[in-house]
């Protein structure tokens, strides 16, 4: 590769974008960093508006010493290169992303681009989750963290993941009344995946000491099965089957449910990468190599957004991502910490591995839902008209979505695209891989016309004159 | 009948949407005149609606100039029964008050409408298939040859097809079919670049057009506006549509100064399909002058979806009957024989087209 510096983008401020903007800033080069939000840290140490005095301690918890260093490396290397918040990038295409940001719409042109563009919660539909007062489990944690409120009292909390612990001992632990964690996963799960579990050391540690702490002060259900959520005009209780079927009700005003988090692929697809089908996820992922290279000198991937691992991953994904790039255009970098970063990251990635394993997602639900259940809340589409809305073969969710206008709505099927997936190929009795997956497009998130007419190149004075 | 993606996939299912004769080419006419007929029926002959609705269309002048040359035209289309109205700016604006600065005037015409793109192909396929069609999809013709009296296409997955006749239906892939025997069409391979809001209240019934084609814009019942603008240049071998941002942004602006209140809304997706257009912009529709039983039906130059129907009516009589009551004579693929080549207006030299 070529040995001059390149121009680096990054997209994404959270522990992977920052990591990989501090190793190449430390090597000499001054990459653009875009951020969708006011301040670096990410979804995971996502920080409060201005003026909010919670601490970091009490905002994060056992995380607290790791969201401070990474909002402080930022700070360190804010000065030399150029960061910019509150901005999206919308499009990318052959060496340049269209961004909208507080100054309108920008182009940016880049020789090699490193997406750090994280995760957002993987969600399954259940009947009644469109009432008001339900929320996913990030988005109740965003309301936690960032402006101090809780979504409701009494709470309760359903779905799986380690996201689940972890939101209801904050909402917990900051005062709010716990009604019931409903954990769809078994415990016979999390005894198969034992052994690797122990992979995760003082992690595993962590989330034990959340569910033990959990379960002296809530009710905490495993094996559950989620029947509804109810409640008239808003939410007032949710339904579900224990692990021995039998009928049960909680009463609630605020529910947060989720199954943990999916990469966010989408800017990865518009920037040409390679998709695979994972089965462990049951997802589509860009295609990288261990160090998240995934075109060699142009594309690279750290973080979440290459595949779930976590927050302490990121880290390390940012910074392995970044020595690859900067080796890949002929820079010098130490080897040797290339090393210890693989070998830190293998074990987190094995433990990982296990915690799908011990609290697995139930997308076997997705076969059972009702058919008046809606599965795209922005246009409406519900299981039954997904399960009917095909009659050619093959069967295809992009020819679901021309059918039905599944993930055709405001989120572009980045909420109900995984479900919308699995409830067809379960009707269809095909597998899941074999039904495809929505191609991106862009804009990536809505896309302010009077911003994008402004910026307009026009070729033609008749066309700008009218 | 074989395709090489999915129903619907390229420009048939992606386009715009609009089912008019407002501002047509009088060659078409004809045609457009036997697809609204069939437009009509469709509940009755494929099952489904397709969300048509006569809407009525409004082509707008940005100019004075643009608006003789469109009463001229009107007047032409009058004395082949497609009634339209000159609408004033005033006129204009009384109606549809949310015009921008910039609408000169109009062109009404009342039958015209819109339909929803995505439903119609498969819902024809269905029908055909009802009627005992085999569809083979995800299957493209590998190779396409002349059999003793009839043909033989060899398809991607192996497959080995004969038939005493051919109809060559391939869209932008249309003219590389027609070369192999020997008629070869200077097809620009374009790509529509469309957008869509969020929905937003109902504000607007008809669908629009310009002179000179490079807005169109009309609004569901549901709220969302679609629209679009110029074409790109497609890549035929990549096979589906790509977006362009430049161009995308482009469509913003000259949509916003049409319509202004779009402006306060938001894209939630731009997308694309490929579609061939001809040198002269009016599609191939005839049968083959070269080889007997091989019929074409292709190149519809960005605005086929209205004739969709009635061109597929045509292409089963020129395999029946070798012949058919439509007129077409202005469409066969003869007009395109040596000498009478020329490239595409705007063409591939720009890598600019334009839609209609």
């Amino acid at each position: 590769m070529s040995t001059g510096r390149p121009a680096v983008l990054i997209v994404g401020a959270g522990p992977a974008g920052t990591r990989a903007a501090e190793t190449l800033v430390a090597h000499g080069l001054a990459p653009i960093l875009v951020d969708e939000a006011a301040q670096g840290g990410g979804q995971i140490y996502r920080r409060p508006p201005a003026g909010f005095a919670r601490p970091a301690s009490a905002l994060y918890g056992f995380e607290a010493r790791k969201a401070q260093a990474v909002h402080a490396a930022l700070a360190a290397v804010r000065g030399r290169l150029d960061y910019r918040p509150n901005t999206l990038v919308w499009s990318i295409e052959a060496g340049t992303a269209h961004t909208l940001g507080p100054d309108g719409i920008a182009r940016l042109r880049f020789d090699a681009l490193l997406l750090a563009t994280g995760a957002m919660d993987r969600v399954l539909p259940f009947p009644g989750w469109t009432l008001p007062g339900v929320f996913t489990l990030g988005g109740a944690q965003v309301a936690l963290k960032a402006q101090g409120c809780a979504i409701g009292e009494p709470v309760a909390f359903l779905g799986t993941g380690p996201l689940l612990y972890l939101v209801a001992y904050q909402y917990a632990h900051a005062g709010a009344a716990v009604a019931a964690v409903l954990d769809t996963a078994r415990a016979t799960d999390a005894l198969r995946a034992l052994p690797d579990l122990f992979l995760g050391g003082r992690t595993l540690a962590k989330g034990l000491w959340y569910m033990a702490w959990l379960r002296r002060a809530v009710p905490v259900r495993r094996g559950v099965t989620p029947v509804a959520a109810e409640g008239d005009g808003r939410l007032e209780a949710v339904r579900y089957r224990d692990r021995r079927g039998r009928a049960r009700r909680v009463a609630c005003a605020g529910l947060g449910f989720g199954y943990g988090v999916k990469s966010e692929v989408q800017l990865a697809e518009l920037a040409g990468c390679e998709m695979a089908f994972d089965e462990r996820v049951r997802q589509w992922l860009p295609v990288s190599d261990a160090d998240g290279r995934a075109r060699r000198g142009v594309l690279y991937l750290a973080g979440d957004g290459a595949g779930v691992a976590g927050a302490d991953a990121a880290e390390l994904r940012g910074r392995l991502a970044a020595l690859a790039l900067l080796a890949d255009h002929g820079v010098a970098v130490d080897r040797s910490a290339q090393k210890r970063l693989r070998v830190r990251l293998g074990r987190i990635l094995r433990f990982r591995d296990a915690l799908e394993r011990a609290l697995p997602t139930p997308y076997r639900l997705a076969a059972t839902l009702p058919d008046e259940t809606i599965i795209c809340r922005c246009e409406t589409v519900t299981a039954g008209a997904i399960r009917r809305g095909q009659s050619l073969a093959p069967v295809e969710i992009n020819r679901a979505k021309a059918f039905t206008r599944v993930g055709m709505g405001r989120c572009q099927g980045r909420v109900c695209g995984l479900a919308a997936a699995h409830v067809l190929a379960a009707a269809r009795g095909c597998p899941i891989a074999q039904v495809g997956r929505l191609r991106g497009q862009a804009p990536v998130k809505p896309l302010d016309i009077g911003a994008g007419a402004r910026a307009a190149v026009e070729d033609g004075a008749r066309a700008a004159s009218i | 009948m074989v395709e090489k993606n999915q129903i619907g996939a390229a420009a048939s299912g992606v386009n715009f949407g609009g089912v008019r004769r407002n501002g047509r080419k009088l060659a078409e006419l004809a045609l457009a005149a036997r697809a609204l007929d069939i437009w009509k029926r469709l509940p009755a002959l494929v099952g489904d609606d397709c969300e048509y609705a006569v809407t009525g269309h409004l082509k707008v002048a940005r100019s004075e100039e643009d608006m003789a040359g469109m009463a001229a035209h009107a007047e032409a289309q009058a004395e082949h029964g497609v009634a339209v109205e000159m609408l004033n700016r005033n006129a204009l604006l009384a109606g549809y008050p949310w015009f921008g600065a910039g609408a000169f005037g109009a062109a009404w015409c009342p039958d015209d409408g819109q339909a929803n793109p995505r439903l119609v192909g498969p819902a024809f396929a269905r029908a055909a298939r009802t009627a005992g069609a085999r569809l083979l999809e995800q299957d493209g013709a590998r190779h396409v040859a002349r059999d003793g009296g009839g043909f033989v296409v060899e398809t991607e997955s192996g497959r080995t097809l004969r038939a005493g006749t051919l109809v060559n239906s391939a869209g932008a892939w249309g003219g590389r079919i027609a070369a192999r025997f020997g008629e070869a069409v200077d097809i620009w391979p374009m790509e529509p670049q469309m957008a869509v809001t969020e929905p937003v209240p109902h504000f607007m019934e008809p669908a629009l057009g310009v002179v000179g084609g490079d807005v169109y814009v009309r609004q569901i019942p549901r709220g969302n506006v679609i629209f679009g603008g110029r074409s790109t240049t497609a890549d035929l071998d990549h096979g589906f549509g790509r977006v362009n941002a430049e161009e995308s942004l482009s469509t913003l602006a000259r949509t916003a100064a049409l319509v202004p209140r779009l402006a306060e809304s938001n894209v939630i997706r731009f997308w694309s399909g490929v579609e061939g257009c001809t040198p002269d912009h009016l599609p191939v529709l005839s049968p083959s002058r070269t080889t007997s039983g091989l019929v074409h039906a292709f190149g519809f130059s960005g605005h086929g979806f209205c004739l969709g129907p009635a061109s597929g009516a045509v292409a089963a009589e020129l395999a029946l009957d070798g012949r058919s009551p439509t007129p077409i004579d202005d469409l066969g693929i003869g007009r395109f024989a040596d000498g009478r080549k020329e490239p595409p207006p705007g063409g591939p030299a720009s890598g600019r087209g334009r839609a209609q």
